[in-house]
């Protein structure tokens, strides 16, 4: 109200340049699959790498998303949302093993010789029943993860380790050959998807328009979420637990909600990822990636919706560059990060630019 | 979600009011009785200390009673059993003539119409002073209430009332973690009033406050007092004196003396417990 006029010039100004910025690059990201179609010998044409790249780093900004509801808002870290996000990659994997496989088992079954399919395979052929997979798999373990740790109350640092666990516990599991995931090698050597060449083109066009569709989802989601009463429910959950619930709210009900909505769109990206890159393989459940994708919210700025999609933008941007430029660098440089971040960026990128307009 | 709410009639009949002679069960809180909240022989023991000590306590409706005592005697456990944060191991809680407290959650309690205001003033600081209030209104609480809720008129215009009783309107829309700390006690009360509870539990409501402060605050208790019942844990005789009619000495988990504060203060073994005597 009598706030500085500056404050309120960069306020107004704020949202007109949020909007223009983010228009702009939802245009570059719906031109590139468009360019990626153009003959090869076009100056204009996009590789298949590059969108197969920033495919990718879309698929892990939703990750990054939906892991900011749970930590940004309601104050619960995950280290494990890898977890989820494999186990709707795996989802979407069955269905495109079956399809490579046509009527046959699929190739590591075979050198397991194994003659029939697991139970949990029923079905996979069909594509509704995997994508059905790719929401109930992870949305059905975080549901009952999240009851049980919710009703005990766990928060903090153990909710962090007890996420931590599950995923390293999923890794171990899916290693295992017996588990019927294709052990340590995963499932790879797709072909086709609903009918369509997996490396065409046109598949990957359409991948990536789906990709961007589901960012675009997740971010109005996310958006209407944390505009409504549940939202400030959240933050206040986050801030002061024992006086919502004086307050006569049941935090357990909330918490389990937007746990399990986050779970839910990390499969859905996890779903997009596998067929884009090709390949999924326990790894993804390494307690590592689920730790970067904390990096990713923590630098982009938590408790904003944009911080994340920034966050995971610049550090899987950087990763690539790295990665070919200094390959045995990199790790002590995510390192490096986290720390500086964390020692002088507590309100990430997003906090940063904000209190430059505030000046 | 996970429990259900609680209604207090869903059981009407079959607890305490069993043996009604044909009198109609009043829906919601029953008072029948004048009580509102009544403590029956509490004990309650950490590691075999006994926090509390076979307490008796009974306040009555639109009461305000004032619980003094030194430190350790119990008066935030007492609390705790109240509000459903601690479990007796002994005794009976009763909120109205039928709602046994023992059996109930810290959300349903809060719920039945229980609310508290904490020693040390818990505000929600990232959300805004009007945003504080908007979250403590009474209303429908469950997740699917919350992600569809938009404010009537009704109820803005009760969260305008109750930001101006608490003189925080020039501050509607500031972060609540920028208050002072006695515009956040005086935000924590507000976020009581708009809960419209039938029983207050305020622990030290005036610490922090300056003296113009502390005595708003003891006519807006004597304000509500009559409309709601309250129960204040305080240490400052002055704001005690102006404002309880009734009070309670807490000493060694129960209760040493009860009346006017002139009674109690002229009591022996008040002054003894005081002065160590």
């Amino acid at each position: 109200m009598n706030q500085p006029l500056m404050v309120t010039a960069a306020q107004k100004a704020g949202p007109t340049v949020t909007t223009l910025v983010g228009g702009l690059v939802l245009l570059v990201l719906l031109a590139l699959p468009l360019l990626s179609l153009l003959p090869a010998d076009s100056p204009f044409q996009v590789s298949a790498y590059t969108l197969t790249l920033v495919g990718k780093i879309l698929c892990y900004a939703i990750v990054a998303l939906a892991l900011d509801l749970v930590w940004g808002y309601a104050g619960r870290l995950s280290l494990g949302h890898g977890l989820f996000f494999a186990l709707g990659g795996y989802a979407m994997g069955m269905y495109l093993m079956r399809q490579a496989s046509g009527d046959e088992l699929p190739a590591f079954m075979t050198f397991l010789s194994w003659t029939e399919l697991p139970w949990y395979w029923v079905g996979t052929q069909h594509f509704w029943w995997a994508m059905c997979l790719v929401v109930l798999a992870p949305g059905l373990l975080a549901l009952v993860f999240g009851f049980f740790a919710f009703r005990s109350r766990i928060k903090g640092v153990y909710f962090s380790i007890m996420t931590q666990a599950l995923t390293f516990a999923g890794m171990l599991l899916f290693f295992r050959n017996e588990t019927g995931f294709g052990g340590n090698n995963g499932f790879t050597n797709f072909r086709s998807i609903l009918g369509f060449g997996i490396t065409e083109p046109g598949t990957r066009a359409a991948l990536f328009f789906a990709t961007v569709l589901l960012l675009v989802v997740s971010l109005f989601l996310g958006w209407k979420l944390a505009r409504s009463k549940f939202g400030r429910v959240l933050t206040a959950l986050r801030d002061a637990e024992n006086r919502l619930m004086f307050c006569g709210y049941d935090p357990r009900g909330f918490k389990l909600f937007v746990w399990v909505l986050s779970a839910v769109l990390c499969g859905l990206a996890g779903a997009l990822y596998v067929p884009q890159v090709g390949i999924i393989n326990p790894g993804e459940m390494s307690p590592t990636n689920s730790i970067e994708a904390a990096v990713w919210v923590a630098l982009g700025g938590r408790g904003t919706l944009i911080g994340p999609l920034l966050g995971a933008g610049v550090v899987n941007g950087m990763k690539s560059w790295f990665t070919v430029a200094f390959p045995e660098y990199w790790l002590f440089f995510l390192g490096a990060l986290f720390i500086i971040v964390t020692l002088y960026l507590p309100k990430g990128v997003i906090g940063l630019l904000k209190k430059k307009a505030d000046q | 979600m996970l429990e259900p709410i609680l209604d207090p009639n869903k059981d009407a009949g079959s607890s305490r009011d069993a043996i009604s002679f044909g009198q109609r069960v009043e829906p919601g809180l029953n008072t029948r009785h004048g009580t509102i909240l009544t403590l029956e022989d509490i004990s309650v023991s950490f590691d075999g200390f006994k926090a509390l000590n076979n307490l008796n306590l009974y306040i009555g409706v639109g009461e305000l009673r004032c619980i003094i005592g030194p430190n350790g005697a119990g008066k935030t456990t007492m609390m705790d059993v109240i509000t459903g944060k601690t479990r007796p191991s002994e005794g009976q809680a009763w909120f109205g003539e039928t709602l046994d407290l023992r059996q109930m959650s810290e959300v349903q309690i809060a719920q039945a119409g229980i609310g508290r205001k904490f020693q040390k003033p818990t505000v929600f600081e990232a959300l805004s002073v009007f945003e504080n209030l908007e979250l403590a209104q009474k209303t429908d609480k469950s997740v699917w209430a919350s992600l569809r809720a938009t404010l009537s008129g009704e109820q803005k215009d009760r969260i305008g009332e109750v930001l101006h009783t608490i003189r925080l309107s020039g501050s509607a829309h500031r972060p609540a973690g920028l208050l002072s700390h006695g515009q956040k006690q005086f935000l924590e009360i507000g976020m009581l009033l708009v809960q419209d509870p039938q029983l207050l539990l305020l622990d030290e409501p005036v610490a922090g406050m300056t003296d113009a402060e502390t005595e708003f605050t003891a006519e807006l208790f004597k304000s509500l007092a009559g409309k709601h019942s309250l129960m204040v844990v305080e240490h400052d005789m002055g704001f005690v004196g102006s404002i309880a009619d009734h009070v309670t000495v807490l000493h060694q988990g129960s209760v040493l003396a009860e009346g006017s504060l002139e009674q109690v203060q002229a009591d022996e073994r008040v002054i003894e417990v005081y002065l160590g005597r």
